[in-house]
């Protein structure tokens, strides 16, 4: 029987069910597997420990460190999963994921796998500028590395187990306000992320976009909490007899210009939606692929939604203005209308 | 074996505590790092052979007497200066040239170089050039292998100038907080590239310092090939049963430049003639004399026999075959 689950008891799920399969994963983190803990910041191992005594790994507050654990133990035939409590923290530890995680299966001329898997919470939640920042611009440029975010418990426990079975370094993004993390882990202004979980021992693909809502007129990219957002702008919009259809571009390295491309030779328009800063985006490089491979097919320059070039704020007034809302997508789409 | 030097054997055992074939096992290791070292500078000045370099001449004991040590199941993890290591772990010098030629055939496939020399069937993972970073990758091998329940150990090899990253502080603390087989060998050949210790440690004794996390560092001439063994083999023995980690000073001096055509003037004259007194490989030479083990013929033997590989890899090297266009895009996914 499917069973009714948000994204954190998803990944739970999907962990639980990684390391029962294969005796080599195992997870390492701070904080994620302390009984009368919090199973991470976000409850996502949360009782694990149970289950798994010697596989579930608390470390010090050392992030550099223990993201070289897992590359030295992924070299020794391990499969880590490693958790960082919120996104902002992976720069700390970008020495090891970016030169040595990411390309050690390069420089090594094959003789290496590097099956990583590294799961960061990011997103704007109340919290100001050093525990919010959208992350992902700063891997999706780094060959070796493949890079994902989740929208719904669904993909999460689907892609969480194609990343643990994937020889490369898999970073999956996930997005504080979709976990339905609860009791004191709740996030308030939370989205709903839950998705029917079917029994089976089902995978999402890594490198494939979904299209959430079928249209004609629009083409509205987006992922994680903004895809939401894009997917309320489309409800309204269709109440204007404007048809959107809706991308969940769910993999940002690599993307998948196969399925982006069908949508803009039917739409002919482009809207990308991204939740952090505009300059040197996600949004900005996929805007140059869709000029590259499919620019005749454009009845209108591409439109982008994303913050401002500032850093996250607190004061949920300023923290409202900054990230993108249903309004400013929905507008930005009529823009485009209007444009052609 | 003439009768000689069947004598020379016998009375070897009775005065040092190694077979002989052991320690000539020893020299010729040094003598072939030096040899390797030496020809491909002279390779690199002349422009015959691409990139960089970062040598070790002068340290030859440190790589050899650690890994003599080690099976080859045994991982170590090296930095850009890594040729030395390379050669102690059991890389040949043909697939080191080929990799520094940026050949195929190379133990890297040409895609790592000078600086990421490794070969995983030899037990080395590719060199990490960025400093300390191999500590706690390190760590995370030897925690590998105790998870995975094997006696294996890996050891680390890194300079002096790695203490002041933060890396080797996370990585040494997790190794002894998890009691990880792990040797820490810390060379200090004291200067990061050409800045030398005392300005960057108000406390230079590294071995004493690692006590603060609850693990006892020893301090060794690293230029005694034979202490370094001793070390070592106290060391991999006490991470095979589950005592590790365990961390060693070698204290040893570069011969060399940082790298490519550095020529050293930070170096003190008197500094570098009393270290050039204490070459390693010199001295192991002179022990093996005086304990009557070889003769001066046998060392000529030895390195006259080393050189001759060495050039027969070089003429190798400079035939072998180098990457296609399509090798630009494999082993990574796309």
């Amino acid at each position: 029987m499917p069973k009714r689950m948000g994204i954190a008891e998803a990944l739970r799920k999907a962990i639980a069910e990684e390391m029962q399969r294969d005796s080599k994963v195992f997870c390492i983190g701070e904080d994620i597997a302390v009984p009368g803990g919090w199973g991470g910041a976000f409850t996502v191992t949360l009782g694990l420990e149970k289950e798994f005594p010697d596989r579930m790994i608390d470390t010090p507050i050392a992030e550099l460190g223990f993201f070289g654990i897992a590359c030295g133990a992924a070299m020794m035939g391990m499969r880590p999963i490693v958790d960082v409590q919120y996104g902002d923290f992976l720069f700390v530890a970008c020495d090891q994921i970016i030169d040595n995680i990411a390309k050690m299966r390069y420089m090594s001329g094959g003789q290496i796998i590097m099956p990583v898997v590294m799961r960061a919470p990011i997103g704007a939640t109340g919290r100001g500028s050093q525990h919010a920042q959208s992350m992902e611009r700063y891997f999706t440029g780094v060959p070796g590395l493949k890079v994902v975010t989740v929208s719904n418990a669904y993909d999460a426990k689907g892609i969480l187990k194609s990343a643990v079975r994937d020889d490369n370094p898999v970073m999956i993004f996930e997005h504080k306000l979709l976990y339905g993390s609860k009791g004191a882990r709740a996030e308030s202004g939370a989205i709903d992320g839950t998705s029917d979980i079917p029994d089976d021992d089902y995978v999402v693909p890594l490198d494939k976009a979904a299209i959430r809502r079928e249209g004609a007129d629009v083409t509205i990219l987006s992922w994680l909490l903004m895809l939401h957002y894009s997917c309320e702008a489309a409800r309204r919009l269709a109440e204007e007899n404007i048809d959107a259809e809706v991308i969940d571009v769910r993999s940002l390295s690599p993307i998948d210009y196969r399925t982006i491309g069908t949508s803009v030779r039917k739409t002919g328009r482009v809207v990308i939606v991204e939740e952090g800063p505009k300059t040197g985006s996600v949004s900005a490089e996929i805007a140059a692929g869709i000029m590259e491979q499919f620019g005749e097919y454009l009845r209108c320059p591409i439109r982008r939604v994303a913050s401002p070039d500032v850093p996250v704020p607190f004061s949920p007034v300023l923290e409202n203005l900054y990230r993108p809302d249903v309004s400013r997508i929905a507008a930005t789409a009529r823009q485009v209308m209007k444009d052609m | 074996m003439s009768v000689a030097k069947e004598a020379r054997q016998v009375h070897t055992k009775q005065s040092l505590p190694y077979e002989r074939d052991f320690l000539l096992g020893l020299y010729e290791r040094m003598m072939t790092i030096r040899q390797f070292e030496d020809g491909i500078k002279f390779l690199f000045l002349e422009g015959i052979m691409p990139g960089t370099i970062h040598q070790c001449q002068g340290q030859e004991a440190t790589a050899v007497g650690v890994c003599a040590n080690l099976r080859q199941n045994d991982f170590i993890t090296s930095t850009f200066r890594g040729h030395g290591h390379a050669l102690a772990k059991g890389l040949s010098m043909q697939e080191l040239l080929d990799e520094l030629f940026g050949a195929s055939t190379g133990c890297c496939k040409g895609k790592g170089g000078s600086m990421h020399v490794g070969s995983m069937a030899k037990g080395m993972v590719p060199g990490i050039a960025i400093v300390g970073s191999g500590i706690p990758v390190a760590a995370g091998m030897a925690l590998a292998f105790k998870m995975q329940r094997t006696d294996r150990v890996a050891a680390c090899f890194f300079g002096d100038g790695a203490v002041a990253e933060g890396a080797f502080h996370e990585g040494v603390n997790m190794a002894a907080i998890w009691n990880l087989p792990a040797v820490f060998v810390c060379e200090n050949n004291l200067y990061g590239a050409s800045t030398h210790v005392s300005k960057v440690m108000r406390d230079t004794n590294i071995a004493s310092r690692v006590a603060s996390y609850g693990i006892r560092g020893r301090r060794v001439d690293g230029n005694d090939v034979l202490a370094v063994y001793e070390a070592a083999k106290e060391a991999v023995e006490q991470c095979r049963v589950e005592s590790g980690p365990a961390f060693l000073e070698l204290l040893t001096y570069r011969r060399t430049g940082h790298s490519r055509r550095d020529p050293c003037h930070y170096q003190p004259k008197q500094e570098r003639e009393e270290w050039f007194a204490k070459d390693p490989i010199d001295r192991f030479a002179n022990v093996l004399k005086a304990q009557g083990v070889v003769d001066d013929e046998d060392l000529e033997a030895i390195t006259t026999r080393i050189l001759q590989q060495f050039n027969e890899a070089v003429e190798n090297a400079k035939r072998a075959p180098l990457p296609t266009p399509q090798d630009l895009t494999t082993d990574v996914y796309l």
